[in-house]
């Protein structure tokens, strides 16, 4: 075969004696543009995995390779002056060059040809150069750039987004140990360094900020020379006098390449030239050179061309959107920073070290163990208030051994949570059947048959159960099956219910109570969800005239009486939760229920005062919270189970809900627990495991509340990353 | 898990007597249910008439769609052959539903390909609802009609399945791909306070032999021809042997699958025989 390399680069060399190795016979030409010295990055890293990969498929150029290295195994990170250190990351180095100069050698001893100097500005000049246009198959290595991709657009299809931070690509002469994370924030904003040591003289030194930062900063407008001097006053305490250099360095945004085919009848696209995945997760020539190892075996395996550019193609996509989702959680969480500055140092370790979700706790606590423990000490350390307050010690408290964060204690006003693990039960059409309006203590009591599966969720070591779905009244309930929670005869079952568990349980109970507004007066849940009541049906409520479903009932646009006689219920069902003995008290302002309903401006169209604005939209869910907040005893905690997206373009945001839950908290709200979607039938939350993990983080860290989170939690290694990573500060947890 | 084989209705060549003869053998088991997939456009039998035909030679298999692409039939009928198809196998139905992905079915329905996701939740609902009414009669076996499985791998899909549906049925794939979907699932029906766990279907494509696994792969190739390169990958998790069954089946149990569905890839008998033997072998035979 005669195959032509376009591009110079580790992919395309790679390829070129990858492929030559397999079959002597093919006739192999590299052209690249530059000459063989010249070459921009200073050096590229690669995990003890790719490595052995590259063992595997080249032994020679491995050896080279490794005999160049620089091995490393900690991350460091340094922020608000203080350094953590995380071991057990085995990561190499090499620069660039001495990796492009292995790689030629190594073309040059198997006969790959490689024409340097040898700019190809468009396809058609493949012929004037020599007749490199009759190929039976054209390997473009060409880059991010590249012209065969552009050539082809139409049959690639590819899609090209820029990231919303700047950064320059400078190297320095500062010797490093470990890879680096710099943190550094001044008058203009908030900085990040990537550094990493790869030459033994020479470190890697990657800049990045926000757009806005750096145009404070007049980084636009500086040139190279500025650009340095600028870095090297910045980070001046980290460098320690060494100095900062560039390689035609320039600010840019990281350009995410994704291509929906990978070739295209004698052409294949290898390395940049058909993916990029952000710098961050340090990837790029990995990525690149794992392509020209799947390639080559392709074109080893399969006879058919077609067939081997299939297999390769499908052998790589998959590997390569899986690091490209990982890169995009990386290089966001990059890009939105300063929502975690409010972070002490070691959970904004661990959250940058556990950030595109491919490491967890456990993965940490293996790799190293002593970090591990720091995590779970200083974890410790944030409950020893609430120790010495348990013990009345009057002496500090100083935690040398500690649990890992789920079993740490959690305080909420005056109430001590022994973990940080949450169930939450539904009483509907389970026995004891309290929630049967009307029904008398004595009937209560006599179906204390059913009271193990009643009691089982309080059983399992969490350290707080909420009973979910509690009506107010009547007219409430999202089922008629619905626990109510109305009478006084109701509260004493309640009561009955709360004290016969206190003997069984240390976990504290919660409650939360519900209007279910427009998606009220549906069939029990076993049956489906929001189907109206075939009989039985009772009128509706909710912010505006608008049923959940087309064929739901119409519900009444709430007039001030109904607001009125619905917050006194709420009211009285606050009195009825603390005469029956509850520790929490929870009101539902979520899934699009009576409350949720005035937040959202899709189900709220109202034109008075408690429509339009967010503000105007938080009045009445805030008149119900100060009331009940009012009427709750003081040293008992109020959370609010929220939705933080309707995941409905138009919808409430999450942006809204971080406003929301500041103004809870400034009313005294304690907990927000944290829920999306489901306000209209089209919300489409990402389902998944730790689905609502994110908005968590957002809501908690921006505003500077606790929160309490699910979304299909199953171990306890979910749920210690989350918690060691400031996500949330209680974790909802499913039994599987 | 319990393990299901898949009837051939969907595998070129197979003659009305070998699908009849299949089912008696299937219910003979290990298997505990028969499934069948649904095209229009390609040579296949319709997938609840070839259960209809199961069901009358069959009395102990569950009979399960996996799945029928029912847009392509107007709700009231389906309502109506999936009622009789219960009332006649004494409730042995389990309908499982997707939006389908090839276009050239709904051209030869005459149905239109536009806001399929919208339209199966519609359908979703009346079907439920038709059955619980028994406005078309017959009475199916449970008031609520028979369970009601939906496929998909969008977000709306989930959420769709965990509001009106009994579970979910998945597609095909590693063991992994599974996983995934598998726990899209399960949070999704926990969001919306299901009570208990929504069941999990899934299914893989066997071939034992040589000749058997050629002509396999090049079924799946054609029959998948509408993914593009895609084909080629499906092909080659063809399970072949004891082992890849074995390993198939673990993974799937593992992430939470409730029922496998083996499907066959060549339409002879000696497949099946040998597919009961292997799942004998392994110790999940117990019926």
């Amino acid at each position: 075969m005669k195959i032509v390399i376009l591009g110079g680069g580790p992919a395309g060399l790679y390829a070129g004696l990858l492929i030559k190795k397999i079959n002597p016979a093919h006739d192999i030409t590299v052209l690249e543009r530059n000459a063989a010295d010249v070459t921009y990055g200073w050096g590229v890293v690669f995990s003890d995995r790719t490595l052995a990969s590259f063992q595997r498929a080249d032994a020679r150029s491995y050896e080279q390779i490794t005999n160049h290295f620089v091995i490393w195994d900690a991350i460091d990170t340094w922020y608000r002056n203080e350094r953590i250190r995380c071991g057990g990351h085995v990561i190499a180095s090499i620069s660039r060059k001495r990796l492009l100069n292995i790689l030629q050698e190594r073309c040059c001893e198997l006969g790959v040809t490689m024409h340097f100097g040898c700019d190809i500005a468009d396809l058609s000049q493949l012929g004037t150069h020599g007749d490199y246009g009759n190929y039976d198959l054209l390997i473009a290595a060409d880059g991010i750039n590249s012209i065969v991709r552009r050539a082809y657009a139409d049959h690639f299809q590819p899609g090209i987004s820029q990231g919303k931070a700047r950064y320059i690509w400078l190297g320095t002469n500062k010797v490093l140990d470990s890879f680096t994370f710099i943190f550094r924030e001044n008058e203009h904003g908030f900085f990040q360094v990537h550094a990493y040591p790869f030459g033994g003289d020479a470190s890697t030194f990657i800049v990045e900020c926000d757009e806005e930062t750096w145009l404070r900063a007049g980084l636009d407008k500086a040139g190279e020379a500025e650009s340095i001097a600028y870095c090297e006053q910045l980070f001046a305490r980290d460098l320690q006098g060494a100095s900062l250099f560039s390689n035609n360095s320039k600010w840019i945004s990281f350009p995410t390449l994704k291509t929906k085919n990978w070739h295209y009848g004698r052409i294949v696209l290898l390395g940049d030239a058909v993916h990029t995945a952000h710098f961050s997760i340090g990837s790029g020539t990995k990525l690149a050179m794992e392509d020209a190892i799947a390639l080559a075996a392709a074109l080893e395996q399969h006879e058919r061309l077609e067939a081997a550019l299939n297999a390769y193609e499908l052998e790589r996509k998959p590997v390569v959107e899986t690091l490209q989702r990982a890169a995009r959680e990386s290089q966001s969480y990059f890009e939105t920073l300063k929502r975690h500055a409010s972070l002490e140092p070691v959970p904004f370790t661990f959250h940058l070290l556990t950030r595109s979700g491919r490491i967890t706790y456990d993965d940490l606590k293996l790799r190293d163990v002593r970090f591990g423990d720091m995590v779970d000490r200083w974890y410790g350390q944030q409950a020893a208030p609430y120790a010495t307050k348990w013990g009345n010690l009057d002496m500090p408290f100083q935690t040398r051994f500690a649990p890992p964060p789920m079993f740490s204690p959690f305080m909420l006003r005056s109430l001590l949570l022994l973990n940080r693990v949450v169930q939450s039960t539904i009483i509907e059409g389970m026995p004891p059947a309290v929630h049967v309006p009307g029904i008398t203590l004595q009937e209560f009591k006599a179906r204390r048959t059913g009271f193990g599966r009643f009691a089982w969720p309080f059983c399992a070591g969490a350290g707080l159960v909420i009973f979910e779905h509690v009506a107010i009244a009547d007219d409430g309930r999202i089922t008629p099956n619905d626990a109510t929670l109305s009478t006084e005869e109701q509260a004493e079952a309640w009561r009955w219910a709360v004290q016969s568990l206190a003997p069984i349980s240390s976990a504290k109970i919660g409650i939360e109570l519900n209007h279910a507004g427009r998606r009220g007066a549906t069939r029990p849940r076993s049956e489906g969800v929001d189907r109206p009541l075939r009989a039985g049906a009772w009128p509706l409520l909710s912010a505006s005239a608008l049923p959940y479903l087309p064929y739901s009932q119409v519900p009444k646009a709430m007039e001030r009486a109904d607001m009125e006689r619905v917050r006194d219920e709420f009211v009285r069902a606050a009195h009825y939760a603390e005469l029956a003995g509850f520790d929490l008290l929870q009101l539902n302002c979520a899934h699009g229920y009576l409350l949720a309903s005035f937040l959202s401006p899709l189900t709220n169209q109202r034109s008075d005062e408690y429509g339009g604005s967010l503000e105007n939209r938080l009045r009445f869910p805030l008149e119900v919270f100060e009331a009940v907040r009012a009427a709750w005893p003081e040293a008992k905690p109020l959370s609010v189970a929220l939705s933080t997206s309707d995941c409905v373009k138009g919808g409430f945001t999450v942006e809204e809900a971080i406003l929301a839950a500041r103004a809870l908290k400034e009313h005294g709200c304690d907990l927000i627990t944290v829920q999306v979607g489901q306000t209209t039938p089209e919300g489409e939350p990402a389902y998944g495991r730790g689905f609502l993990t994110a908005f968590s983080d957002r809501i908690r860290n921006e505003a500077g509340i606790p929160t309490l989170v699910g979304g299909y939690l199953t171990s306890s290694d979910e749920a210690n990353t989350i918690l060691a990573a400031g996500r949330a500060d209680l974790c909802m947890m499913e039994h599987v | 898990m319990r393990i299901g084989v898949g009837l051939p209705n969907g595998v070129p060549g197979t003659s009305g007597q070998l699908l009849i003869e299949w089912a008696k053998r299937a219910d003979e088991g290990p298997f505990s249910s028969l499934g069948v997939v649904d095209r229009l456009a390609y040579d296949s039998y319709d997938p609840l008439s070839a259960l209809a035909v199961a069901a009358a030679v069959t009395s102990r298999v569950r009979l399960a769609t996996t799945i029928v692409i029912s847009l392509l039939r107007p709700t009231g009928t389906l309502a109506k052959a999936a009622a009789s198809l219960d009332a006649l196998s004494g409730g042995r139905l389990v309908l499982g539903l997707a939006v389908g992905a090839r276009r050239e079915d709904f051209e030869a329905a005459g149905v239109d390909y536009h806001e399929r996701g919208k339209r199966l939740t519609e359908q979703l609902i009346a079907l439920r609802t038709l059955w619980e009414e028994g406005a078309l009669s017959p009475r199916t076996e449970y008031p609520s009609g028979p369970p009601l499985l939906v496929g998909g791998l969008s977000d709306a899909g989930f959420a769709r399945m965990a509001r009106y549906a009994d579970g979910y049925v998945h597609g095909g794939g590693p063991p992994r791909a599974f996983a995934r979907a598998a726990d899209k699932a399960r949070a999704a029906w926990r969001d919306f306070r299901r009570p208990g766990q929504p069941q999990i279907w899934a299914q893989g494509y066997f071939a034992f032999g040589d000749t058997a696994i050629a002509t396999g792969k090049a079924y799946l190739r054609d029959y998948y021809a509408f993914t593009g390169p895609f084909a080629g990958r499906i092909a080659a998790e063809l399970l072949t042997t004891p082992q890849a069954i074995a390993q198939f089946a673990r993974g799937y149990e593992e992430a939470g699958c409730d029922e496998l569905v083996l499907f066959p890839t060549v339409p002879d008998l000696d497949q099946l025989a040998q597919l009961a033997n292997v799942l004998n072998g392994l110790g999940r035979g117990a019926l």
